[in-house]
């Protein structure tokens, strides 16, 4: 299927993608890598009046380790995430999941910032932030701000990004106890129909594809805290959550798999 | 708006909508039916061209965005000593029946054996997990990528 | 006719040689429909129906004609005079089959979602894909009937014409009394219902059509991405009125098919009216997510068999009982699917008596229409997975319960209770070889060591044996069955002077390597090289007679043809020969390419000499016409039957329901192999087509009639990661049917795999007390059967 028309402006730095953002009003939209977006052109969920491409701006994609801090560009590729020696060693539970981002091809367009900023529950790397506590850094007309990543989501393809602000930068911190990430779906290339995430030997625990947003399994870590085993802990899992109806499970499924996988990846990471 | 873009080597140029795809800039502008469709939700991997070296689905990118980037098709693997060393692979192992999703694949593979080293069956599965193929039932994809990758 | 020795003698027959078709393919030079540049062509863009069942009570089409290259946009009553007749089904399967008037473009209502109810002709794709969004068509939602079981209640008629949504009843069944004795006598008597979801065939490439009009001499070529250009000329001469000599069917190379390009469609029809509406060349595209809808569907049926048997488990009847679900409206050969299944509901096994009933009916879902395997592979399922549930019965293995009831080799060819001859067999070594690929002892004790130890990981395995009946004829008997074309193929072979060779044949290949394979049946026969010969097909102007591909006939009928005409040119070039060796022609004897005059090996004459000397026609024997090439028409005596035997090993994730397939054999026989290279790829893929109806694919809809699964994101055709290397083998029984003891292969696999599968899904489970999973076996599926059967036990 083909794209309605749209405008499109190519900005050459952040600044000027905020101007343009400014400029286009409210049916403006980001375009980044494009792998979540130009699938929805195509179908036209989605007819932006005016596309604002920041994919060439090189300063906004790479991967820096400053003491406890990982700081990745927000440009950088799920594919730069998954190769970086630097990540692998800093964050190796980052790298992993940035490998299971839907296949090869569009792991090398697909950058971590438009996987956040789309806010899409069933997508990978969201929830992977919030299991590690990122933290986002938005820019926009009056600067730059931070955002926890929980608080980033407040509903389904929603976050508290302003229609002017773009993310530059998604800060991690240096995490390499224990994780794990149960991704559970009947093909590879498939979102998740539940995934969980388990940093820090459960620490941080997070659902993808549990709701409306990506969440943390607050109940769970708590359970882990406070010393319950995986099993009694990961019985916590679906709790205060509505997860949703599609081909391929129903909420109390999503429920179920979720108790299931918490417990296995809570395992895993050692917890 | 003019899209220039190196194409198998050679610079090309068009002027286009701007919400043209990548894959029909290549197809309807360019003439070079070799990169295919068959899907319109990044699923099947049909389109897969290599953009600056790597793996990507043409029909998942505008063409603005590849804008004075390196892109090869199908039609730009084979050299004047005959078949790339993949699509040889593919014939030797019969790797490819009503060929439709061929040229998708065998970009997707030759990224794939670039992209990571010691490649194992496994490895290869899951690699091509964004191309689909009706006919063949993978086996001997699998078997012709190994023979690359080894 | 019987066949004792292979009738090969050139070395090159029975070689894994690679394809020919490949380097084209593998460059891109190969040329899809939508490959093709036609200067000048309007785009069609089709407005479907978002309702699957609504009065269409207003359109307007202002907003799109006034969208940026946008030519015109016709509505069902605008077109109603563009056709001569509706679109042709062409298998009335009984006489009194309700056939509702079905019209490319819907005039009045709208009986699926995806039902065309207006065209947009547009300068560019990009502006047609504009235009549909400026019609807006005004809808009267009318309840839809979604299940074949409400279809069957007649609760909403859905063609009023017809006055019931029971398109017909097609009865067999040879002796009713003895159907009723043998379940009152029987010591066993099993009763399965199983249920075959809708599947979406999914051809990696989307059709596609152009037509291209000569207003001024009234020709007609139109370009499909079809497996039947020869029928559809036929057909299309009818549906429109155009003079079959003007009208000219091109296939390009075409992107796979399984059935679903073998259909007269509407966006074929309308586009060639259109282009002669507008006499210029008229193109459309199809996308995957339209396809989902505008593509027909497989499967789709309710049956219910009916095992009985003595105390051993040794079968006494066979009765089927069947609801089909033949969508909306009756595509080409939609009737007669269930019927290409009603001979086999007693599988491979010696059954004295048989019932099969089947029922069609309407819904207002998009139309079904032959898939892979079109009835073969539900027959299979249903008493395959029987077979094992007789097995449970009796208290023996399902291997067991199989060899006890196989046609035993000495009863072929073998008289089936269904009315048919069953050509050739010999069943059980199939199984003996599949269960050895699969270490059969192995598995079942590595499964009882994890039931023993309290695994949750529960291993399966399943076994399917499987007969098939393909290559549909012979014409008369076709005649039998209603069905609307003969059971022939056509070829021609032809010796160009300079002893390179054309075929020209009337199969129609898309994927199945058609030219590599009879380039090899020829020059085994002719003692050339296979690269000399070249296979033309595909065009109605170069290969204008033929009855194309489907239904694994392309070998069996249609390579039997250009056998045939080979050895009709062999003839004439001997007896060219033995003028000019001024010796006899039954002197002669022909090898590697050359005739020599028997015990005086100094005189002989290649063909290439003879080649030349046809074509000069110099010195051609008196009465004799020069050239040499031959054309035969060859209409089978019987069908042929392939069989084997498969066998699959799962494993079951107890807490999430996640089935993994972890390995695979089959057993197969195709009788005489041509190339083993083409036949283990038609096994691969055509297993892992099968697996994916057991595993993943499903067309479900939702109570209003949308489907679900309506892209490739949703609708789950496997990658090569869910998949797994196969084991293969086979055994060699050759057809006494034709010549070269040949049988089919391009089902097979998908015959086979889908009961393998579940049965070992149902072996892992049953344990548990599990008997059936609903395919497809996805994890919640599974799950919810097993947490059903540990309440049930709680």
């Amino acid at each position: 299927m083909i794209p309605a028309a749209v405008d499109y402006v190519r900005a050459d730095s952040a600044e000027a993608a905020i101007a343009a953002l400014a400029e286009a009003g409210d049916e403006a939209k980001l375009l980044a890598g494009g792998q979540s977006l130009v699938p929805l052109m195509r179908l036209r969920l989605a007819t932006p009046s005016v596309l604002v491409d920041i994919g060439r701006l090189d300063g906004l994609a790479g991967i820096s380790v400053d003491g406890d801090t990982v700081g990745i560009g927000a440009l950088t590729t799920h594919s730069a995430l998954e190769h970086s020696a630097d990540l692998a060693a800093a964050c190796p539970l980052l790298a992993h999941v940035a490998a299971q981002v839907g296949d090869p091809a569009v792991r090398h367009r697909g950058t971590l910032g438009g996987s956040l900023a789309h806010a899409d529950p069933a997508s990978d790397l969201p929830a992977a932030v919030l299991a590690l506590g990122g933290t986002l850094v938005a820019t926009g007309p009056g600067g730059s701000r931070e955002i926890a990543a929980t608080d980033f989501f407040t509903g389904f393809l929603e976050s508290v990004l302003g229609p002017d602000e773009l993310l530059t930068e998604v800060r991690v911190p240096v995490s390499t106890g224990g994780w794990c990430y149960q991704k559970f779906n009947r093909r590879a290339q498939d979102w998740a129909i539940v995934g969980v995430v388990v940093a820090e030997g459960g620490a941080g625990v997070a659902l993808v594809n549990m709701g409306s947003t990506p969440m943390r399994a607050a109940g769970v870590e708590a359970a882990v805290a406070a010393g319950a085993s995986a099993g009694d802990a990961a019985s916590a899992a679906a709790d205060g959550t509505e997860p949703p109806t599609d081909n391929n499970a129903d909420g109390d499924y999503r429920a179920h798999l979720a108790r299931v996988l918490t417990e296995r990846a809570l395992v895993a990471a050692g917890a | 708006m003019e899209v220039s873009v190196t194409v198998n080597g050679t610079a090309r140029s068009a002027d286009v909508e701007l919400r043209t795809l990548l894959v029909h800039y290549l197809r309807d502008v360019l003439g070079l039916t070799g990169t295919n469709v068959g899907c319109d939700t990044s699923s099947c991997g049909a389109c897969t061209v290599l953009v600056d070296g790597r793996s990507a689905k043409s029909c998942t990118l505008l063409a603005v965005q590849v804008d004075g980037a390196d892109v090869t098709t199908i039609e730009g693997l084979a050299g004047p000593d005959g078949l790339h060393p993949m699509q040889q692979a593919f014939h030797e192992c019969h790797a490819l029946q009503c060929g439709y999703c061929t040229p998708g694949m065998v970009m997707a593979a030759v990224s794939l054996v670039d992209e990571y080293d010691d490649l194992d069956a496994a490895g290869v599965r899951v690699g091509l997990e964004g191309n689909l193929c009706r006919c063949t039932g993978y086996q001997n994809i699998v078997a012709a990528v190994l023979a690359v990758g080894e | 006719m019987t066949v004792t020795e292979s009738p090969f003698i050139g070395g090159i027959v029975g070689e894994s040689r690679l394809r020919h078709e490949d380097p084209a393919l593998l460059t891109g030079e190969s040329k899809f429909i939508d490959d093709l540049q036609i200067p000048g062509a309007l785009w069609v863009a089709c407005v479907r129906s978002p309702h699957a069942h609504a009065r269409i009570t207003g359109i307007d089409t202002s907003a799109a004609l006034a969208t940026d290259g946008v030519v015109a946009v016709y509505t069902g009553d605008d077109l109603a005079d563009a056709w001569a007749a509706p679109l042709p089904c062409a298998w009335p399967v009984t006489d009194d089959m309700k056939n509702p008037a079905h019209h490319p473009v819907a005039q009045g209502k709208a009986n699926y979602a995806g039902d065309i109810v207006a065209v947009v002709v547009a300068e560019s794709r990009y502006a047609a894909a504009d235009g549909l969004e400026g019609v807006v068509v005004d809808y009267e939602p009318l309840d839809a009937v979604v299940t074949m079981e409400d279809a069957e209640t007649d609760r909403v008629v859905i063609h009023e014409d017809c006055g019931t949504n029971v398109s017909y009843v097609w009865p067999l069944v040879p002796d009713p009394e003895a159907v009723e004795a043998a379940f009152a006598d029987a010591t066993h008597h099993i009763t399965e219902t199983f249920v075959h979801q809708r599947l979406i065939p999914t051809a990696m490439e989307p059709r596609g059509v152009v037509a291209v009009p000569a207003p001024h001499n009234g020709d007609m070529t139109l370009y499909s991405s079809t497996q039947i250009p020869h029928v559809l000329k036929v057909m299309a001469a009818l549906t429109l009125g155009i003079p079959e000599q003007k009208l000219r069917v091109i296939a390009p190379s075409v992107g796979g098919g399984f059935g679903c390009k073998l259909n007269v469609y509407a966006e074929e029809i309308i586009c060639m009216a259109l282009a002669q509406r507008h006499g210029v060349p008229v193109r459309w595209t199809e996308g995957r997510t339209e396809a989902a809808v505008s593509t027909i569907q497989g499967r789709a049926q309710r049956q219910t068999i009916e095992l009985a048997s003595d105390a051993d488990g040794k079968l006494t009847a066979v009765r089927a009982t069947l609801l089909a679900d033949m969508g909306a409206y009756l595509q080409l050969v939609a009737p007669g699917v269930p019927l290409l299944g009603a001979f086999l509901y007693h599988g491979l096994y010696d059954v004295p008596v048989y019932s099969f009933t089947c029922k069609g009916v309407f819904t207002n879902l998009t139309p079904t229409d032959a898939y892979r395997g079109a009835g073969r592979p539900e027959a299979t399922y249903a008493i395959e997975r029987a077979m094992d549930a007789l097995a449970v019965a009796v208290g023996v293995g399902p291997d067991e319960i199989r060899s006890r009831n196989f046609i035993p080799t000495e009863k072929f060819p073998y008289d089936s209770p269904a009315g048919l001859t069953f050509d050739s067999g010999n069943y059980q070594p199939t199984l003996d070889r599949a269960k050895e690929l699969i270490d059969w002892d192995g598995r079942r004790a590595e499964q009882a060591e994890r039931r023993a130890a309290g695994s949750t990981t529960h291993l399966g395995i399943g076994i399917s044996s499987y007969v098939e009946m393909c290559g549909l004829a012979p014409s008369r008997t076709l005649a039998a069955l209603n069905y609307g074309a003969g059971g022939w193929e056509s070829a021609t072979v032809r010796i160009l002077p300079t002893c390179k060779v054309q075929v020209v044949t009337g199969t129609t290949p898309h994927g199945q390597g058609h030219e590599t394979c009879w380039s090899m049946i020829v020059a085994d026969q002719l003692g050339i090289d296979p690269d000399d010969v070249e296979v033309l097909h595909s065009d109605t102007a170069i290969s204008p007679l033929g009855m194309d591909t489907y239904g694994s006939r392309s070998l069996a009928v249609g390579g039997t043809a250009i056998w045939m005409a080979t050895e009709q040119v062999i003839d004439k070039a001997r007896a060219i020969a033995a003028h000019m060796l001024e010796a006899n022609a039954d002197d002669l004897e022909f090898a590697g390419g050359t005739f020599s005059v028997k015990g005086s090996p100094d005189k002989e004459v290649p063909l290439a000499g003879v080649a030349f000397g046809a074509f000069t026609a110099h010195d051609l024997p008196d009465g004799m016409e020069p050239n040499l090439q031959a054309q035969v028409t060859f209409d089978p005596s019987n069908f042929v039957f392939p069989f084997g035997t498969h066998i699959a090993v799962v494993e079951v994730d107890e807490a999430t329901g996640a089935v993994e397939l972890i390995d695979y054999a089959a057993v197969d026989d195709c009788g005489n192999q041509i190339n083993p290279l083409i036949v283990e790829g038609q096994l691969h893929g055509g297993i892992v087509q099968g697996v994916a109806q057991a595993l993943w694919e499903d067309a479900a809809y939702d109570a209003d009639g949308q489907c679900r699964a309506a892209n490739l994101a949703d609708y789950l055709v496997p990658s090569a990661a869910e998949c797994i290397d196969m084991k293969l083998d086979h055994t060699v029984t050759p057809s006494p049917s034709n010549p070269m003891g040949v049988k089919g292969i391009g089902e097979a696999g998908t015959i086979a795999s889908t009961p393998a599968v579940m049965n070992a899904v149902v072996d892992a489970l049953r344990p548990m007390g599990i008997t059936d999973i609903t395919m497809p076996a996805s994890p919640m599926t599974v799950r919810r059967a097993i947490e059903a059967a540990q309440g049930d036990s709680a």
